[in-house]
């Protein structure tokens, strides 16, 4: 194979070409989301946009975050929605899936872009170079345990009320029971 | 690592957030609906997680945060479509503009 005699591997920008990308799966799989014709596709674009953000924390090196969303957004979210959209009625009819009001609705999406971003450009960000330690995943589970003890146990709460909630109002019907 | 300013992440995260904006108010079903606030809610974590890298790398309040945040969407989404379920069962659709049954 033809190599340029002065290649050197380690000038590749390495970090700006997987942010690209990342930023391609997640902004190209959030538009088909909501530009989709088919339900069925805007729930696998989805998958797409998900797993772009997942890549965003590896660069931002938060691993931990990164595992957290495959496997609770790509592995549970993203298939749930997808298996509501199955039980839904006729999931790959191409129908316009946009209400009356899309022509209202991409003005604002532009307009709050644009003043996102004036705002983002107008603020002086403390940045500090700094790089985080290596055990994060310590540094989580010790937070979880200490300082964020109670916001630690009321999403428990919360995940058990939303778990026992959707059984009830997902069961639909049972035999011989009262209607109300 | 540094190459990437802390600004591009958060246009990124604005523009993932516009989107979900625009698809939560123009879809007609409402599960294209739920798939448009989980993009939203993933701005905001890609926010965190990005003002945790760059301004208080050594707290790690920003992941804190931004996994009690993908708790509470998961717990959204799945009461969120066991209500779609629900609603699907009695009228027969998921499109919110047909749901007026509070209206008459």
């Amino acid at each position: 194979m033809f190599m340029p005699s002065n290649f050197d591997p380690s000038q590749i920008p390495l970090v700006p070409i997987v942010f690209w990308i990342m930023t391609l799966f997640t902004v190209g799989g959030a538009i088909g989301v909501v530009s989709s014709k088919k339900l069925f596709h805007s729930g696998l674009y989805l998958v797409l946009s998900f797993f772009g953000v997942a890549g965003y924390y590896v660069l931002l090196s938060a691993g931990f975050m990164a595992v957290v969303q495959l496997m609770v957004y790509v592995g549970a979210i993203a298939i749930l929605i997808l298996f509501a959209v199955m039980f839904s009625r006729r999931p790959m009819a191409a129908e316009s899936q946009a209400n009356r009001q899309w022509w209202l609705g991409l003005p604002l999406m532009l307009v709050l872009f644009v003043v996102l971003v004036v705002t983002v450009g107008s603020v002086a960000w403390p940045v500090s170079g700094a790089e985080p330690t290596a055990d994060t995943v310590q540094q989580l589970g010790v937070a979880f345990l200490g300082s964020y003890l109670i916001p630690f146990e009321v999403v428990s709460v919360l995940l058990s009320v939303a778990l026992i909630g959707a059984i009830i109002l997902a069961r639909g019907k049972v035999e011989g029971e009262e209607t109300n | 690592m540094m190459t990437i300013p802390l600004s591009w992440w958060l246009t990124v995260a604005a523009a993932l957030f516009s989107i979900g904006v625009y698809g939560a108010l123009t879809r007609k079903n409402a599960i294209g609906i739920l798939m448009s606030i989980e993009l939203v809610l993933n701005a905001v974590n890609i926010n965190l997680v990005a003002f945790w890298r760059y301004i208080a790398p050594h707290d790690i309040s920003g992941q804190v945060f931004a996994i009690v945040v993908i708790t509470v969407a998961a717990a959204e989404a799945v009461v969120g479509l066991a209500l779609v379920l629900a609603v699907f069962r009695r009228r027969g659709s998921a499109i919110v503009e047909e749901l007026d049954i509070l209206k008459q």
